[in-house]
């Protein structure tokens, strides 16, 4: 995506009120630093663990292990959020046995989804999720791309003010849909919502981060590494050596510092199998974080390679 | 599904290679040594073509609708589905294939004469899902304990159905032809999202398979044969 003046006057406008939020002591302590839910203000680790593909492991007792080992290693690095879908196989059940083997730890924040074309079977789909995960209720529950997303909005409001809930949000993905996204942004009093946002997907930061800060709406970013794909394409290439004034090490920290220091930006939602990786990226949510110049350097050395 | 054209095979996978594979291993270790079985029952299906059966065509089709409904339940159903919510809609269609060839095994509907190319490309496809398939696992640094096997899993199930019915005559010929050839199309395209070099093996058998048989409708409309059959057809005599 090419840079226009207006997104550069926004992103730039967007980047000198980061200056004005409240600064996190987490990071300073090696913690991953903490941005509030606008809507409530309740302070949540800039870093999640996303389980697309990565925790559907089925019955494979060994690859169920390793995920709860991902699992622990995450939450005893100071991570919150963990998201999942009734989209992607066997995840859940594959998180409820995660979070049983690591104690079912009160830092949880469990963010799922409701993902059927009929409205009507919203709530027991969503209660068959709470069950594969085993919790008493869940923080976050999203509409899945959009789906049938009006009934399923109307069943999220009713459960967050019967108390079944605290916060409903809606999610796309590989920037589809977004004018119905921003048009919903606009008129649904939701809490979160979720996109597609990395280095080079940069659509976002025309209209949707702006107009999430505008109205107060949580952001949840996936697919920081286009699945791995952008791994992939550059480890076999140098980091940079001013990426060590970030203090990182590698270009997975790089590409999310660069997600994080968005203001708009509250979780950005990294999947992995690995718990060195898990580590890796929570770290990326400590220390210092890139200003709007050097955001705008990360980008055109990563469009370069 | 809106907006569809913008999605692409990769954002429909929703497991890693690793995962896939190993489900294999489990699999095979689950039912050891039950491939014994289903690579005899293999044998015995060329075994039985080769002597140009008569009544045992019947047995020879009970044999494959055994081993499909089986796979269907055991892998599809069972472990499949597990990792990939679609299995749960594909593993019925395993169990179709297996009542229409136990439809065929009652009623006798198939002959085991056809010779020449479509013969030949049969017994090449029958071969390699019984005994190069399994093969492939190895030589992509797998280990045996990942191997495909005839009567354990859906691919060399399929691939050894086409290449049965190559061999085949019959009426019913054209009901049993669509889902092995479907499925050998989807492996291949699951297997080749997943960046797997074996992609070519189910795709090579469907075009294999469907090269012999317009080869063989081609030449049975020009044979001078058919065309007086034709003719004798039209005139009412």
């Amino acid at each position: 995506m090419g840079t226009t003046r207006r997104t550069f006057v926004r992103a730039s406008l967007a980047t000198a009120a980061s200056a004005l939020l409240p600064i996190s002591p987490h990071a300073e302590q090696g913690l991953p630093a903490r941005r509030p839910i606008p809507s409530t203000r309740e302070e949540i680790p800039i870093v999640g663990l996303g389980t697309w593909i990565t925790f559907n492991v089925g019955d494979d007792a060994l690859l169920r292990d390793e995920c709860a080992a991902v699992m622990a290693a995450f939450f005893e690095a100071g991570g919150r959020m963990i998201d999942s879908s009734p989209m992607y196989g066997s995840s859940q059940p594959v998180i409820g046995y995660g979070l049983q083997k690591v104690g079912r730890p009160s830092a949880l924040f469990s963010a799922e989804k409701v993902w059927t074309s009929s409205g009507a079977s919203g709530p027991a789909q969503i209660e068959q999720s709470r069950r594969f995960w085993g919790v008493p209720k869940f923080d976050l529950v999203q509409v899945h791309n959009l789906l049938a997303w009006k009934p399923h909005l109307q069943t999220l409001f009713q459960m967050k003010a019967a108390g079944a809930l605290r916060y409903v949000g809606i999610t796309t993905s590989e920037g589809r849909r977004h004018d119905l996204l921003e048009q919903i942004m606009r008129s649904e009093p939701i809490d979160f919502v979720q996109f597609s946002y990395n280095v080079v997907d940069r659509e976002a930061e025309a209209r949707l981060l702006p107009l999430a800060s505008e109205r107060g709406i949580a952001v949840i970013v996936n697919r920081p590494f286009r699945q791995g794909e952008l791994i992939d394409r550059l480890k076999r290439e140098k980091l940079p050596e001013w990426a060590a004034e970030l203090g990182v090490s590698s270009w997975a920290q790089l590409m999310l510092k660069y997600i994080l220091a968005h203001p708009a930006v509250t979780v950005a939602i990294p999947a992995t199998t690995r718990v060195d990786h898990v580590r890796e990226n929570l770290s990326a949510a400590a220390g210092p974080m890139p200003d709007l110049a050097m955001r705008q350097r990360i980008a055109a050395h990563v469009k370069a390679l | 599904m809106s907006e569809w054209w913008t999605y692409r095979a990769e954002d429909f996978l929703l497991f890693s290679p690793r995962v896939y594979w190993r489900m294999f291993e489990l699999h095979n270790a689950a039912l050891w040594p039950l491939h014994l079985l289903t690579l005899a029952a293999g044998l015995i299906v060329i075994l039985l073509i080769a002597r140009r059966p008569g009544s045992g065509a019947r047995w020879l089709a009970l044999i494959l609708a055994i081993l499909w409904i089986f796979v269907g339940w055991a892998f599809l159903w069972n472990r499949y589905a597990t990792i990939n919510w679609a299995a749960a809609y594909l593993a019925p269609a395993f169990a179709v294939e297996g009542v229409l060839l136990l439809i065929v095994s009652l009623r006798g509907g198939l002959a085991f004469d056809r010779r020449g190319l479509a013969g030949w490309a049969g017994y090449l496809i029958l071969g390699f899902a019984l005994a190069g398939q399994p093969w492939l696992a190895l030589l992509q640094g797998r280990g045996w304990a990942s191997s495909e096997v005839f009567g354990i899993a859906p691919d060399p199930t399929a691939m050894a159905t086409l290449g049965v019915l190559l061999l085949a005559r019959g009426r019913l010929l054209p009901m049993l032809l669509p889902i092995p050839a479907l499925w050998c199309l989807l492996s291949g395209m699951t297997l080749q999202t997943m960046g797997e070099p074996q992609a070519w093996a189910p795709y090579a058998v469907l075009v294999l398979a469907v090269a012999a048989w317009t080869w063989t409708i081609t030449r049975r409309r020009r044979s001078p044969d058919t065309r007086m059959a034709d003719v004798l057809k039209e005139n009412g005599t």
